[in-house]
């Protein structure tokens, strides 16, 4: 995992100036198999950071203890929502609705949507937790950047194609006006195009709402396009971490995660 | 065939009823996935509550069954959280939340009893006696009233499931419990809400079969045929379908009633012949029924 | 699910078969200690205590057959009252209308509910789970209205009672009591059930039955021809709840309607839930506590509340211990050895495919 003549790329600790998320020491897994053996990172406002890892690295476990779908160890605070704000919250033992009002959301692994509402629904079911009056012109925007999602809104979500599933169920998390996405394998069985245009949204997406995203890939050429940091992920413990220029041009991740 | 409208008129304001019930069982398999074996149970208790507002507590029939209702929605909400939850969820486990709900059946019917003893209470009168002529045939008002009350039933439900954010929240939660946790909705306080609109529903569905049903009034068991005819409706309609309930509820009350009219074979004693039938053959040659969408989740 | 797991600790071969002649012994021990109890006990007890004791006996050779079907074979039956019913009924009425002697009514009764099992069968291999319940619980409910349908041949809710000279009485060889005779009737037939049903669940088909029920596909594959299997355990499933209800019947020498509803069926399967689904104990360990149980309840609790007991009771051990009284005690007894020896001995056969697996909660994954 070390380029000629550089630090190791595992040795590195990042600063980020403005944390939005910080984990510190996860552990987590599924009855006696612990997955995560302590993991320590950092998301910052409006960042994106990708996790990048092989099959059974822990990466959708790292995402399933962040969104509170699984019981894990080890703290994770995220910064107070709201202006004036200074006080991190402690994400530990709060259930999955509850993550969501703090103001982070998961897309989780290829079935994000809920197939037997039609797309409107999905998306107002997205903003199940907001009180305010402009859901209805969030949707309609939402149909803008996603314009298949606005021809097919009285349509059943399950009767689209992955591609069109896959931008639903993005758009019905950002519904919920996240200030932290989680985004777990998004290119999960698209077709190459289909994932070039959905990281291309997502970049967008990410410059005008300042939405922070933490993307977990196993193909990352473009994830790291869109990312400004990443982490790599073996064996439930994180072996690298550097800026996404950093990272591809390392000659280990390159061959490992990169494809080339 | 004067005959033949009335006992058509008769089958409806039965079915009617039946609907009420199965309307009750759709929305908890909605909801939840699991047949509730105790929902008849459940409304048997809801209408002595319904009776003892009214019988004992001075309160005006209709009061009495408002007051029931609510009741009986905490009574169903407590369920759902302190008996249902513990044990899991019915895809991965479906004996066992039979079991559980086989249980909740001999309590409660075991709980009434103790209660409110086995002799027959006569349930408050919420519509008057009485019959208008229809083309020859008589309709009573309870069998009017019956229908009418239905009607409310299903418009509410339709705006609670299509243009309320609970009802979204219930339909997601049926559909995919993880994405809609992870949308941000509650899901135990949804299954919560729908345990409790089931009993709150059960409530009514018990008074309208016990002022439908026998002269010397009800005891503890006089849900237990309903619950087979309210399933027969549910099956035939779709399990996840509250339109199919109401058709479903329709057509086994008309259908039962004419064949204990016309075959005698059947008659009055084999009343519930056509509904176990009924089950049968729908489970057999179209599990999802009428109006299910999905196919039935054979586990 | 833990019992098993200390099973498969490596053992050196020595010890294990050490072990195995031991847990042979005890087995031989328990065996001959519990058949001695069965034999003495009508001797010791009162008429109206051996009377019970064999209405229990009749319980639990109904429980056995529906633990085969639910327990083993995973097809939840709601009916089984039903077919205790058709038992009860074949036996009444070839006593009471043709003048049959009871027991020679236990063989028909046992054929009659076998085939109607069969029949009740045949829609079971493609109606499943709760849907299945469903079906055999709308079976429960109409039972008695067939009953009431044939009146004339049934009595209706009057029922029908065995004339003095009809009843099952002891033959004067014996020197026993007319209750005692009964008694040794049923608890033979109860134990004759018993070593069939066990050996029937220890062998190759008892497998398969199990296989079944845990994985339909992986079953197929294997080469189990389902739809036989799942039609005959129906089948023999029925045929020991008809058994146990013409026994019933020839212990009480009368039959009603009003006996053989819902309640009747759900009572058979809260025996096996709460002795132990998918144990070879459990059904009679059920029966035995179903019935005692509420004699134990202080004055103070009313008796129409025990169905309560019952019906929380049943609620309970869902939610914490699946598999029943004797999965309980399994459990103990393998965390006392497990405490006092440090190794566990070879779990005892019966164990041999019979976690209640599908009744356990199974989290999902």
């Amino acid at each position: 995992m070390t380029a000629a003549g550089d630090v190791p790329l595992a040795a590195r600790s990042v600063a980020v100036a403005d944390v939005l998320l910080r984990v510190t020491g996860l552990e987590a897994g599924y009855g006696p198999v612990q997955v995560l053996r302590g993991l320590d990172f950092v998301v910052g406002a409006g960042e994106v950071v990708v996790i990048l890892g092989a099959n059974g690295a822990g990466k959708t476990t790292t995402l399933r203890a962040l969104s509170g779908m699984i019981d894990a160890k080890g703290e994770r605070t995220l910064r107070g929502a709201g202006d004036g704000a200074t006080e991190d919250v402690s994400l530990k033992g709060r259930r999955p609705e509850q993550l969501v009002k703090l103001g982070i959301a998961h897309v989780p692994q290829g079935r994000g949507t809920i197939t037997d509402l039609t797309v409107e629904e999905n998306l107002r079911l997205g903003a199940f937790t907001r009180r305010d009056k402009e859901v209805t012109s969030d949707i309609a925007s939402w149909y803008e950047i996603f314009p298949r999602l606005g021809e097919r809104q009285d349509q059943a979500a399950g009767s689209m194609s992955g591609g069109e599933q896959q931008m639903l169920a993005i758009a019905r998390a950002l519904m919920s006006k996240p200030r932290l996405v989680l985004l777990d394998e998004p290119s999960l069985g698209l077709a190459p195009l289909v994932t070039k245009e959905l990281f291309e949204r997502l970049g967008e997406i990410n410059r005008t709402t300042g939405t922070a995203m933490l993307i977990v890939e196993q193909n990352a050429n473009l994830a790291l396009r869109i990312a400004a940091r990443g982490y790599v992920l073996e064996a439930g413990g994180i072996v690298a971490q550097g800026t996404a220029a950093e990272l591809r041009d390392d000659e280990a991740v390159r061959q490992a995660y990169l494809g080339y | 065939m004067s005959n033949f409208l009335q006992y058509l008129f008769l089958g409806l304001g039965k079915g009617a009823v039946y609907a009420t019930l199965a309307l009750s069982l759709v929305i908890i398999f909605r909801t939840t996935g699991l047949l509730n074996f105790a929902q008849g149970e459940m409304a048997m208790f809801s209408t002595y509550l319904t009776w003892m507002f009214w019988e004992q507590w001075g309160l005006s029939p209709w009061l009495a069954l408002a007051a029931s209702m609510v009741v009986s929605f905490g009574l169903g909400a407590f369920i759902e959280r302190v008996l249902i939850r513990p044990v899991g969820n019915a895809a991965s486990n479906p004996l066992a939340v039979v079991i559980v709900t086989i249980g909740l059946f001999l309590a409660i019917n075991a709980l009434a009893q103790w209660i409110w003893g086995t002799t027959p209470k006569r349930p408050p009168p919420i519509f008057p006696n009485g019959s208008v002529e229809v083309l020859g045939a008589s309709i009573s008002y309870q069998s009017l009233g019956t229908l009418a009350v239905l009607a409310v039933e299903v418009v509410l439900l339709w705006v609670l499931f299509t243009k309320t954010k609970v009802g979204l929240a219930m339909r997601g939660v049926a559909s995919n419990t993880e994405s809609s946790s992870l949308a941000g909705v509650p899901v135990g306080l949804i299954l919560m809400f729908g345990w409790g609109l089931a009993a709150a529903l059960g409530a009514l569905a018990g008074l309208l079969t016990a002022t439908g049903g026998s002269v010397a009034g009800f005891d503890s068991t006089f849900m237990q045929v309903a619950l087979i005819y309210a399933f027969a409706a549910a099956t035939l309609g779709g399990f996840d379908s509250p339109v199919g309930a109401v058709v479903g509820g329709l057509i086994v009350g008309v259908v039962a009633e004419l064949c204990a009219d016309y075959i005698p074979f059947i008659g009055e004693p084999l009343r519930l012949f056509p509904a176990f039938a009924l089950i049968l053959i729908v489970l057999l040659v179209r599990p999802q029924g009428l109006f299910g969408k999905a196919q039935v989740r054979r586990v | 699910m833990t019992v098993n797991a200390t099973a498969v600790v490596p053992e050196s071969p020595v010890a294990a078969n050490g072990r195995d002649r031991r847990a042979t012994l005890i087995r031989v021990v328990l065996w001959v200690v519990g058949l001695a109890i069965l034999y003495r006990l009508p001797l010791l007890l009162s008429k109206p205590d051996v009377v019970k004791l064999t209405g229990i006996a009749c319980f639990a050779i109904a429980a056995l057959g529906l633990n085969l079907l639910t327990g083993y074979n995973g097809q939840i039956s709601v009916g089984h009252g039903a077919f205790f019913g058709i038992g009860a009924y074949t036996t009444a009425i070839l006593v009471t209308n043709n003048g049959w002697s009871p027991l020679g009514t236990l063989i028909p009764a046992a054929i009659i509910s076998l085939i109607v099992g069969m029949i009740v069968g045949l829609p079971a291999l493609r109606i499943r789970g709760v849907y299945l319940a469903l079906v055999t619980l709308a079976l429960a409910t109409m039972f008695p209205q067939i009953i009431i349908k044939y009146k004339d041949l049934t009595g209706g809710t009057q029922g029908l009672d065995f004339e003095p000279d009809q009843e099952l009485t002891a033959p004067s060889w014996s020197g026993l009591k007319d209750n005692q005779w009964r008694y040794y009737v049923v608890i033979v037939v109860a134990v004759v059930a018993f070593l069939l049903v066990r050996n029937l669940v220890r062998s190759r088909v008892g497998r398969a039955l199990v296989a079944m029920r845990d994985n339909e596909t992986a079953a197929e594959v294997v080469g189990v021809n389902l739809s036989l299997y799942k039609v005959m355990t129906f089948g023999v499933s029925a045929m020991l709840a008809g058994i146990g209800g013409s026994l019933y019947t020839m212990n009480s020498s009368h039959v009603d309607a009003n006996q053989f509803g819902v309640t009747l069926s759900i009572t058979i399967l809260v025996m096996v839930v709460v002795g132990g689904a998918a144990t070879t104990f459990g059904p009679a360990v059920g029966a035995f506590v179903v019935v005692m149980l509420p004699e134990l309840f202080p004055a103070s609790v009313p008796k129409v509340l025990t169905p309560a007991v019952f019906g929380l009771l049943l609620i309970l051990l869902m939610a914490v211990a699946p598999g029943g009284i004797v999965g309980l005690t399994k459990q103990a007894v393998a965390w006392v050895r497990a405490r006092m020896g440090g190794s566990s001995p070879p779990a005892p056969p019966e164990d041999a495919g019979g976690e209640p697996a599908s009744i356990a909660p199974t989290t999902p994954s």
